[in-house]
């Protein structure tokens, strides 16, 4: 029975958290590192997409409720999520047309694209921030709970709850579905082909006939796609507040760089990597251990590795580890 | 150049003294409070308080056989350690100022203190600075510095109050990374352990996060039976409650003033039902009897403003038993006039405080906020307990 209760804790303050933050941090990655792979550069303004995303899918939102719609236990977001993933292909195709095909024209090097995009991000920041302000936004809806720790309390009889939210469930099956259909595209589609053949080798891959634009074009709308799948999860899940996406910038470059930039699969390994250490190193154990352990050996303190206050800096740590040993990443992508 | 010198230092010496002398029937008393900066809405009626206790005393001709008092105002900016020592120096030096009501915000009124009232000798009560920071136990102030909001060392006690009243014994601590959450944290950790109680854990969460659950999952594990949340209900506070309720980490909370206000409420309705919470607060029948007084003239519901009527209230109360307006003479009265024993003197009273001390007698000055001064001069305060049940907060008790 303690055993079963120690793995109950477990699930419910590392593994649901952990996974269901590690699947956001996956499909932020898997955007960065699209961009870096296809256009060759680190896409500083992808939090912004992130945020801007979110925010078009927030404001259709609050108009489908205003109208009296729901999704009955679902979130109405998810209804309004084609809309903010339109939203924010027109502003990434739009910035494309204005800023980015000027530098491609120019055969720009990539440090002047990431100066660039950061400027991009700057840009994005004051626009968001001048729709939506800087506050928090609340627009989750449905039901809150797949599962309630009272419930599964009373359902097996542990002392310890297990709670699985609603959005986490979504968050989870999304993610799940966003890779799976990512996959098919870039392996089984001619599309998909070409992106990966533009890829490997740009030259080639203009020799052969393949249209540069129409890939920079499918590219910039999968990107915007993801991040406003990702923007939209993490705040149903949390919250809605343009400055957190800016500090997400820094585990999902993380993540995507820990998996091997340029690396679909990497990206999302890292996404999972980066979650599961920043929740299990600033855990404290005192709890599990409690049960686990026979009495004499139980320990006193809290067994916590670091304190929560340390948690952004696990994912630099773990950056500098597997760029130390492994300098292309674990999924070997593009050395950086 | 010697004989001007001279000359300038006998122009300087004859004119303090003609100052002097015409003036031994007049008591000036410094306002400093931030008239400009982060606080500058709450400051004007804070000083239109202290102003109309000083205008009781000179319309009753009482004070010091029929001196009159004025103010001089001056700012402190809440958070320009500079500007407020450049204008408490000149309140000192060119206004002769014979105390100071203020400063407001703890982290100016603990430069002023340092830099010029000690130096200079002059008597200082605050209205509203409340950090333990400024708790002189060992005499450091001279005896000169003293306040009429309570320290948040003694919210701790209060807190320790509330919960060991209710039997529980062991607790978790959050609390936002900034002065005001670590020492509210870590005075409520020392009080709370003193009365036998257990901490399982005091840690730090950050403002302005969206995600709380590995700080709740640490708190989680440490255990308790109640989370104390020392932090505000605008920021981090309410993700850690948020977060914490989802999990199941806790079922019920105490929240300190930083967490008290109405959006907490519409934050979480019933879900934190069984909490408990306290903040200072005036117990009503005082808070009636300052608006009564006050007529309209300004508002008096406003933060610290009966705090400063009584600051200034006791400063002349205290000069009165003394005798004198020389801050050394009347700062170890200050204490005397403030706690029993003695006639309690209530806002408004103050002619009759004056009678009384003049005749030799003595008093206990109760005033706007019900002050007691404790400790190394500060307030004890009275706190508002609250209990939370169906969605609602209902004053529980003041203590």
């Amino acid at each position: 029975m303690d055993f079963l209760n120690a793995i109950v804790a477990l699930l419910n303050f590392v593994v649901v958290p952990a996974t269901v933050y590690g699947s956001q941090l996956a499909l932020g990655a898997l955007g960065v590192t699209l961009i870096y792979g296809i256009l060759r550069f680190s896409n500083f303004a992808h939090g912004d997409t992130m945020a801007f995303g979110a925010m078009v899918t927030i404001l259709v939102t609050w108009a489908m409720q205003a109208a009296g719609m729901s999704f009955g236990v679902l979130p109405t977001a998810l209804l309004a999520l084609p809309f903010g993933i339109l939203g924010a292909i027109a502003l990434v195709l739009l910035t494309d047309r204005v800023v980015y095909r000027f530098y491609r024209a120019q055969k720009a090097k990539p440090v002047i694209l990431v100066i660039v995009s950061m400027g991009v991000m700057f840009i994005y920041n004051g626009l968001i921030r001048f729709i939506i302000g800087p506050n928090d936004q609340r627009f989750a809806d449905g039901a809150r709970f797949i599962i309630s720790h009272r419930d599964f309390k009373e359902m097996t009889g542990l002392r310890e709850g297990l709670a699985i939210k609603t959005t986490q469930g979504i968050t989870v099956i999304v993610a799940v579905l966003c890779v799976l259909a990512l996959f098919y595209f870039l392996n089984r589609t001619k599309t998909g082909k070409s992106m990966r053949a533009y890829s490997d080798n740009e030259d080639l891959a203009l020799l052969s006939g393949i249209n540069p634009e129409r890939v920079v074009m499918v590219t910039w709308i999968i990107v915007a796609a993801l991040a406003t799948i990702a923007g939209t999860l993490y705040g149903l899940d949390k919250s809605y507040k343009p400055f957190v996406f800016l500090q997400l910038l820094l585990p999902v470059f993380a993540a995507a760089i820990v998996g091997g930039l340029g690396n679909p699969l990497g990206a999302i390994a890292g996404g999972f990597v980066i979650a599961f250490s920043e929740v299990l190193v600033t855990y404290a154990w005192k709890k599990v251990a409690n049960y686990v352990l026979p009495e004499a050996l139980a320990p006193d303190g809290l067994a916590q590795l670091l304190s929560t206050d340390y948690k952004f800096a696990v994912s630099f740590v773990i950056l500098l580890i597997v760029l130390l040993f492994r300098p292309t990443g674990l999924f070997a992508g593009k050395s950086v | 150049m010697k004989k001007m010198l001279m000359a300038t230092a006998a122009t300087a010496l004859m004119a303090g003294s003609a100052f002097a002398a015409g003036h031994a029937k007049e008591v000036k008393i410094g306002v400093i409070l931030g008239f400009t900066g982060p606080i500058e809405s709450l400051t004007p009626s804070m000083a239109d308080g202290a102003e109309m206790a000083m205008k009781e005393v000179s319309d009753s001709g009482l004070l010091l056989d029929g001196a009159t008092v004025t103010s001089v105002r001056a700012d402190s900016t809440c958070i320009d350690a500079a500007a407020a020592t450049a204008a408490a120096e000149r309140l000192i030096t060119s206004d002769k100022v014979d105390g100071i009501m203020g400063a407001d915000c703890s982290g100016v009124t603990g430069a002023i203190l340092t830099n010029v009232a000690v130096p200079n000798g002059v008597v200082m009560i605050s209205p509203s600075a409340t950090s333990p920071g400024l708790s002189h136990m060992n005499n450091e102030d001279n005896g000169l510095f003293f306040r009429t909001s309570p320290s948040d060392a003694r919210q701790g006690v209060v807190i320790t109050e509330v919960l060991m009243d209710q039997g529980i014994k062991e607790v978790a601590v959050t609390y936002t990374n900034n002065d005001y959450g670590k020492g509210l944290a870590d005075s409520f950790q020392a009080a709370f352990e003193e009365a036998g109680g257990t901490v399982t854990i005091n840690a730090a969460h950050e403002d302005g996060k969206a995600d709380y659950s590995a700080e709740v999952g640490a708190l989680a594990s440490a255990g308790g039976e109640r989370l104390v949340v020392a932090g505000y209900v605008d920021q981090g506070g309410s993700g850690v409650v948020r977060a914490a309720l989802d999990s199941g980490a806790f079922d019920t909370f105490h929240f300190p003033d930083g967490m008290i206000s109405a959006k907490l409420l519409e934050n979480f309705g019933s879900e934190i039902d069984g909490s408990s919470g306290a903040h200072p607060s005036p117990s009503p029948e005082l808070a009636e009897a300052f608006g009564n007084l006050v007529d309209g003239a300004f508002d008096h519901t406003s933060p610290f403003t009966p705090e400063s009527y009584d600051a200034a209230a006791l400063m002349m109360l205290a000069m009165q038993a003394a005798g004198s307006k020389d801050s050394n003479d009347y700062k170890s009265k200050i204490m005397d006039v403030a706690n029993a024993p003695g006639e309690k003197i209530g806002v408004g009273e103050l002619a009759k405080g004056l009678q009384i001390l003049k005749d030799g007698g003595e008093i206990d000055y109760v005033g706007a906020t019900g002050v007691e001064l404790i400790g190394p001069g500060e307030a004890a305060g009275t706190y508002r307990e609250i209990s939370f049940d169906d969605g609602k907060d209902n004053t529980a008790r003041f203590r």
